[in-house]
């Protein structure tokens, strides 16, 4: 339990310094094209007062002090405290990413367990379609889904989490999932590939096993011995893989993200990336360091409860 | 089909689309009378907004994304194959480098990549220290197991009793057994490394837009989707998972010819 919080640590320091170490001036970074108006010394005062003009070790004590104490500071690309900025799109994130982390796993331990079962042709066409996707860049299927649903067939909206135009909060929910159904089905897409070849081994592992060997013995059908005895087998490290991607999909959904024009988080890192917007791309990069340390602990933390043979 | 065969021809097959890449990357003339062209007998990939021919830009993007690939998984290999010897230092030397794996591991790829480019101010020279710098903790785990496992062996125990000293076990007798996993980690980071790269510049923080690299032509080609222009997405995107597929079948035909137990499946 004390690693997390060293790691957290350990994280924290390193993306301040690397923060440090950027040759992006946060003070003309905020300023952006009113910099022409800013003299020198209008830039030592904001500088000033957000403590720029002290040394490195004294800011990262007072940033990590208001983390602390639930203050993340205040974002300059989207001039709005940083806490608002994440709430505002861990609501959008959450429904992409984590509904498409979900439907991934399913869909590939499903996959997986098909083509194991199945063997031939059936077995053949996963393995390549796992492969090939697996070596494709993300953001490039997607785009082409975008080219060949949106503009030639015109079946999906273009872009967005809702119509151009209309205020988040008046968007009703036949068009929420509209517009969520193209961007959801790319990244799960994508993420199938690992889940889908994992369970497959392990699946044709358990059925070269004694124990398969008796229950065929006994008359059990291939259709039963897959059910009954390879699905238990396999759930497990399906469920280890589906935890330890968590860092995977979140890296395919900003580019996902990027391509849809979908307002999450990823959209925000790339947005703070570009801007020079420190206080969120730390942040950020925190909390997406909590969630995926989390699921590598849950990942290993899991494999002795549910097999207790370990 | 054999191993070694596999390897065999995975290995031509690469050489050749190396080759063929080097020697097809020359300089593209925009050509303003033939502006977005669907692809044709004379200009096969079609052309870009600027007139420019998509196959030869293509072929440029990719001798780049190449290039950055080789140098930032060859670096990312020497990163991992450090980390994992100074595990077998000793134990506390085992600890921190345990640590900072998994410091590493605990971060989103695509994250690192951004705050690595932005802390170096973006361009060719980030995108490489970017890569190599997230790529290793995968591969430095297995080389750890290795060299705990070759560590163990009676020959080291009968060096380290005739004194040699622990540095001189791991650059003598340890070393040496990591040079086919460092090779097979470098053939199967190698495809990742471009994607990676690809997938950053694509974001805006990777190579410059003056210099077209596959990412860089995915970007622009993202402004023109909505008008139908699906050539400029396709193929660039298409000429990328190839060369990614060559190598990933190289990597895994020289993983079966280094341990043939493990890689049965």
């Amino acid at each position: 339990m004390i690693r997390l919080p060293v790691l957290l640590l350990l994280v924290s320091v390193a993306v301040f310094t690397l923060m440090k170490l950027s040759p992006v001036d946060p003070v003309d970074a905020y300023l952006g094209p009113a910099i022409a108006h800013a003299g020198p010394e209008q830039k030592a005062r904001i500088a000033a007062a957000w403590g720029l003009d002290r040394p490195a070790p004294e800011q990262f004590l007072r940033w990590a002090g208001h983390v602390l104490r639930g203050d993340l500071g205040h974002s300059t690309a989207y001039d709005a405290p940083v806490a608002d900025v994440l709430r505002d799109r861990i609501g959008a994130s959450l429904a992409l990413t984590g509904l498409a982390w979900l439907l991934s796993g399913a869909l590939g331990f499903a996959l997986g367990a098909v083509a194991a079962g199945c063997g031939g042709w059936v077995d053949r066409g996963v393995r390549v379609y796992c492969y090939i996707l697996a070596s494709a860049p993300t953001f490039w299927l997607a785009m082409l889904m975008l080219a060949l649903f949106s503009v030639t067939l015109g079946w999906a909206p273009i872009c967005c989490a809702g119509p151009i135009g209309m205020p988040p909060d008046q968007v009703g929910w036949a068009d929420r999932l509209r517009h969520l159904t193209l961007p959801l089905a790319a990244l799960t897409l994508f993420g199938v590939a690992q889940i889908a070849l994992h369970t497959r081994a392990r699946m044709v592992e358990v059925l070269q096993s004694d124990f398969v060997l008796f229950a065929r013995a006994q008359g059990a059908t291939r259709r039963q011995i897959v059910l009954r005895h390879g699905l238990r087998n396999a759930a497990i490290p399906a469920l280890t893989v589906m935890l330890a991607s968590v860092g995977e999909i979140f890296g395919g959904s900003i580019l996902a993200e990027q391509v849809f024009a979908w307002p999450g988080l990823g959209r925000a890192t790339v947005e703070a990336g570009l801007k020079g917007d420190v206080p969120l791309l730390l942040a950020i990069a925190l909390l997406t360091t909590l969630v995926v340390a989390l699921g590598n602990m849950a990942a290993g933390r899991l494999h002795p409860v549910l097999n207790p043979r370990l | 089909m054999n191993g070694r065969v596999r390897a065999a021809l995975a290995a031509g097959v690469a050489s050749a689309v190396i080759a063929g890449i080097a020697l097809g990357a020359g300089d593209v003339q925009a050509d303003f009378a033939q502006r977005n062209l669907e692809p044709s007998a004379r200009h096969l990939f079609g052309t870009d907004a600027m007139g420019r021919d998509m196959l030869a830009r293509t072929l440029g993007g990719l001798a780049r994304s190449l290039r950055v690939g080789l140098i930032a998984a060859g670096l990312s290999v020497l990163i991992a194959a450090g980390v994992a010897l100074a595990s077998g230092l000793g134990r506390r030397a085992d600890a921190v480098a345990g640590l900072l794996t998994d410091a590493f591991l605990a971060m989103p790829h695509l994250v690192l990549l951004i705050l690595i480019s932005f802390a170096m101010g973006g361009g060719t020279g980030a995108v490489i220290v970017a890569v190599a710098v997230s790529h290793w903790p995968r591969l430095a785990r297995l080389l750890r197991a290795e060299v705990l496992q070759v560590q163990a062996a009676p020959y080291v125990e009968a060096s380290r009793a005739f004194g040699r000293s622990r540095a001189h076990v791991l650059r003598r007798h340890v070393l040496p057994h990591l040079v086919p996993q460092m090779l097979v980690g470098f053939l199967l980071m190698f495809p990742h490394a471009i994607l990676h790269e690809a997938g950053l510049t694509f974001l805006g923080f990777g190579l410059e837009p003056s210099r077209p690299a596959i990412g860089v032509m995915l970007a622009e080609a993202m402004r023109h989707v909505g008008a139908g222009r699906w050539w400029l997405a396709l193929f660039p995107g298409a000429a990328l998972l190839s060369v990614v597929l060559c190598f990933e079948a190289l990597g895994s035909a020289v993983r079966r010819l280094a341990s043939p137990r493990e890689g049965q499946c």
